[in-house]
Order: structure tokens, then C-alpha cells, then sequence
């Protein structure tokens, strides 16, 4: 126990880094995946059916395979298989293919949510709207979107909170987030070696983390209940 | 000269036909009633004037203008529908308040965004917007909502939403308006209270088509009943003639009175 004491203040000031990448990896992908998702979806529901299909497709293969597989194929296809390492080297690199791969993962989730957020909108709501001399974009930002934003709310906040861990998944390829940072305690770094607990202390911050954007959701969806 | 006219309209879902041939007129002031079993053709029609759905064929004059031509394409450009709805209001069977906005609010609202298009909009806004807001709390208390303005839609009972909806209709001064069956999704105690708020805007000579299951009140409500079956009118004339003296053995048995 005392060694663990004398060892703690290393060990904080190493995963504090590796948490800062981690965070940066969960931000980035929702930045991308918010955006990328809402696209996915329209494509989905698009009338033009090699869209829709194409949609479905992807959408289909990234749900059907682990995220973790993604990762592997997104990082060392391109330098392995294909001999042309776009991602370039370096922890940069890593981060990036990370990025490409959490975004994309997530964006399809994302879209189905999106898309039940959409259709779960009675067509009513549309109609009242039309009879009502609004324009399209009127009943959209007027209208459907608040209605929508509070559908999606609840299985988003679960899909963010399932993203904080997911993130670990990339010390896959070796990206030095928070696990990479506490495992590096067992080989050797900063001095201290033979160490597990940091890899276990690892799951205070997940911990932590989660619990400040359990409240946050929370709030955000308490907001949303002024009506229904 | 009626204030409106419906010639000819006809309207197929896929190979269904929804609607054969219908017209009619109303003059202004009237209330004309259209009662038939359901699957009829009677909400159709209502949609149709309401441009929620496109005629096949016909069509349909408000004040001797044309708005709607299936033979003239020009008639039917998207753009100008958004106009052309306007001089119709639809009141809907599951009200469709907007359940995000207050009572008041979802009265105010499409009038405030129809303001924003007045080229003085930007110098007179709060003049307007007060207006807008002592028009708005005049007509629900017109349909005894007093009380009720700030409440949102989950807080209000369904005959409540209902006037509610009437008034957000009538905000925007429509020609015509047009309900239907505006008392199908309401209990039978809170029935009376929406019938009886379209009957005082009888009585104020509002012009309205009335798509109803309530026998008695379309009977009592209306200047003109149209008898509608399979998407066609099979019967129209006066109420009494209608109701006591159909001519039509299919309305005689629809109204058990062969």
C-alpha cells in the first residue's frame, strides 16, 4: 500500500496525458459522427433507391462487424495490403485512423437513431404545419425538430456513454490513450515497473467521466419534458 | 357568386378510386355537412381543398378564382400551393397542436411567420407582434380558453385541444373552414363542448365544410348536406329534405330511415 502511495503521483501526472487523448478521441468522433449520421440517415430514407441501398449497406456492415476489427482494417490495410500508409506514422497517424474508424462507426448508429427520431414525428405535425401556410423549412426548424431532438435524446445519451469506453478499443493499434498509459506500468515507465494497479485505477476516470455526462444528459433530457 | 367551387374532382390512391366526379358549391356564410360511412371519400375531399392531396382531375374556384386545374400544370406549381392554402382551414380529427408551443403560442405562430413576409415587418415588429398576440388571446377566449392560454398541449383535455385547434385555424381568417370530424377522437362528455363552439361560428356566418359522424349536429349545424358513399355524392340538398326525406334508397339506409 505505501508503495502505491510514493508511486501515485507519477502515475496520475502519466494517465492524466493518456486521458487527455482518449477525451480528444471522444470528442473528435462525436464532432464527426453528429454530422456524418444526420447524412447517413437522409440517405437511408431517400427515395432514389441505389442511395437507400447503399445506405443500408454500410450501415448493415459496420453495425455487423466488431468495432475493433474496423480499427485493425482502417489502420493497416492501407500500409499492409496496399502498400500506400496514408495514415502516416507516429502516434498522429494512429490517431487519425482511430478517428476515421470511430466516426464512422458511430455515425451509423447514429443515423438509425436519427431515423427513428424523424419518422417517429406524426405526419400530422407536417400536415398541421402545410394547412397552416408554413414552408417546408418553417415546419422543420419550428415544428419537427424540437420533437425530434427530444426522441433522440434518451438513446443518444446511451450511445455517448457506451463512446467513453468504446475509445479504449484503440489501444488496439497502439494509440496511447488512458489503457495504453496504465498498462505501460506493467513493462516499465516513469521507473516503476511490475505495476498493475494503474491499469485498474484506469477505471476511476471512465467512472468519473461518465458520471458528470450522466448528469449533463440527464438535465438535457429533464429540459425536453416540458411537453410531450 | 359561391364562394366556392368544386367541379369534377376526381382522386385515385394506386388503383383505388377515392373520389368520382364531385362537385359542388357553397355560398359564402354557409355550412355544408358531409356525412357518409367511413372510407367514403369524405376526408379526401377535405385534403383535396386543403392541397394536402392532389386531384386527379377537376377543379376548385374560391371567389371565382381558379386554384386548382388538373388540365392547366400552372395550377399546380408548388410554390403557389403555399398561397392557395390559405383561404382554406383545416381543423383535424387528432387536433395536431404543436405540442412543443403554449395554447397561445400555437395560435400565434404561423400568423408571426406570415408577418415576417410583410415588407414592413422589420420597423413595425413589436406593433405587429402585439397585434398578432391580442387577436390570437381574443379568439381563445372566444372558445372559452380564458384560462387556458399558457397551458401546452399534454395539459389540456382533448375537446380543449380541439378549440384550441379552431382557434389557431381561425388566426389565419380562412375563406372556408374546414373541419373533420373534428369530435371523432374525443370522449362523448366533451363532445358538446366542440359542437358547440362550431355552431356560434354558424351562427357568425362562418363559411364551413364539415365532414362529421354526429348526425344530429350536421343536421342542425348546416345550410347544405352532401351524402357521400364509395366516393361519390350520392345525394345533396337541404338538411331537413336530406335527413327526414332522402331520396336515395343508399342514404335511406345509411340514415335507417327505409
Amino acid at each position: 500500500m505505501d508503495r502505491i502511495f510514493e508511486q501515485m503521483p507519477v502515475v496520475i501526472s502519466s494517465l492524466n496525458i493518456g486521458f487527455i487523448q482518449t477525451l480528444k478521441l471522444f470528442f473528435v468522433t462525436l464532432l464527426g459522427a453528429f454530422p456524418l449520421g444526420l447524412l447517413i440517415a437522409f440517405g437511408s430514407m431517400s427515395h432514389f433507391r441505389p442511395l437507400s441501398y447503399f445506405s443500408k449497406f454500410v450501415v448493415w456492415i459496420i453495425r455487423g462487424t466488431p468495432l475493433m476489427i474496423q480499427l485493425l482494417i482502417i489502420y493497416y490495410f492501407p500500409g499492409l495490403v496496399l502498400h500506400n500508409p496514408v495514415w502516416g506514422g507516429g502516434e498522429a497517424g494512429r490517431f487519425l485512423a482511430a478517428s476515421v474508424s470511430f466516426i464512422l462507426n458511430y455515425a451509423c448508429y447514429f443515423s438509425e437513431i436519427y431515423r427513428g427520431g424523424i419518422q417517429g414525428v406524426p405526419v400530422g405535425q407536417e400536415e398541421a404545419g402545410l394547412v397552416l401556410g408554413m414552408t417546408k423549412s418553417q415546419i422543420f426548424f419550428k415544428v419537427t425538430l424540437l420533437q425530434m431532438i427530444k426522441r433522440i435524446v434518451p438513446p443518444m445519451s446511451n450511445e455517448i456513454i457506451t463512446l467513453v469506453k468504446d475509445t479504449s478499443l484503440a489501444r488496439i493499434i497502439a494509440l496511447q490513450e488512458i489503457i495504453w498509459a496504465g498498462q505501460a506500468f506493467m513493462k516499465g515507465s516513469h521507473g516503476i515497473s511490475g505495476a498493475i494497479w494503474p491499469l485498474f485505477f484506469t477505471a476511476v476516470y471512465y467512472l468519473i467521466f461518465n458520471g458528470i455526462l450522466t448528469v449533463l444528459l440527464g438535465r438535457l433530457e429533464k429540459k425536453l419534458n416540458y411537453f410531450r | 357568386m359561391s364562394i366556392l367551387e368544386v367541379e369534377h374532382i376526381s382522386k385515385s390512391f394506386n388503383k383505388t378510386e377515392a373520389l368520382r366526379d364531385i362537385s359542388f358549391s357553397l355560398e359564402k356564410g354557409q355550412a355544408v355537412s358531409i356525412i357518409g360511412s367511413s372510407g367514403s371519400g369524405k376526408t379526401t375531399l377535405l385534403r383535396c381543398l386543403n392541397f394536402l392531396e392532389t386531384p386527379d382531375k377537376g377543379i376548385i374556384r374560391v371567389n371565382g378564382e381558379t386554384l386548382f386545374d388538373a388540365d392547366n400544370p400552372a395550377t399546380r406549381a408548388e410554390s403557389a400551393i403555399r398561397k392557395k392554402r390559405l383561404h382554406f382551414g383545416l381543423v383535424f380529427q387528432s387536433f395536431n397542436l404543436f405540442p412543443q408551443y403554449t395554447a397561445l403560442e400555437n395560435v400565434m405562430l404561423a400568423k408571426e411567420l406570415l408577418a415576417k413576409e410583410q415588407p414592413d415587418y422589420k420597423t413595425r415588429k413589436k406593433e405587429i407582434h402585439a397585434e398578432i398576440q391580442s387577436l390570437s388571446e381574443s379568439l381563445l377566449s372566444q372558445m372559452g380558453l380564458d384560462n387556458r392560454k399558457d397551458s401546452y398541449p399534454h395539459q389540456l383535455s382533448g375537446g380543449q385541444c380541439q378549440r384550441v385547434a379552431i382557434a389557431r385555424a381561425l388566426a389565419l381568417n380562412p375563406d372556408i373552414l374546414c373541419f373533420d370530424e373534428p369530435t371523432s377522437a374525443l370522449d362523448p362528455e366533451l363532445t358538446g363542448e366542440v359542437l358547440r363552439v362550431i355552431k356560434e361560428l354558424a351562427d357568425h356566418d362562418t363559411t364551413m365544410v364539415i365532414v362529421t359522424h354526429e348526425m344530429a349536429f350536421a343536421k342542425d349545424v348546416a345550410d347544405h348536406v352532401i351524402f357521400m358513399d364509395g366516393g361519390s355524392i350520392v345525394e345533396q340538398g337541404d338538411p331537413v329534405q336530406i335527413f327526414e326525406n332522402p331520396a336515395e334508397e343508399r342514404t335511406q339506409r345509411f340514415l335507417g330511415t327505409g
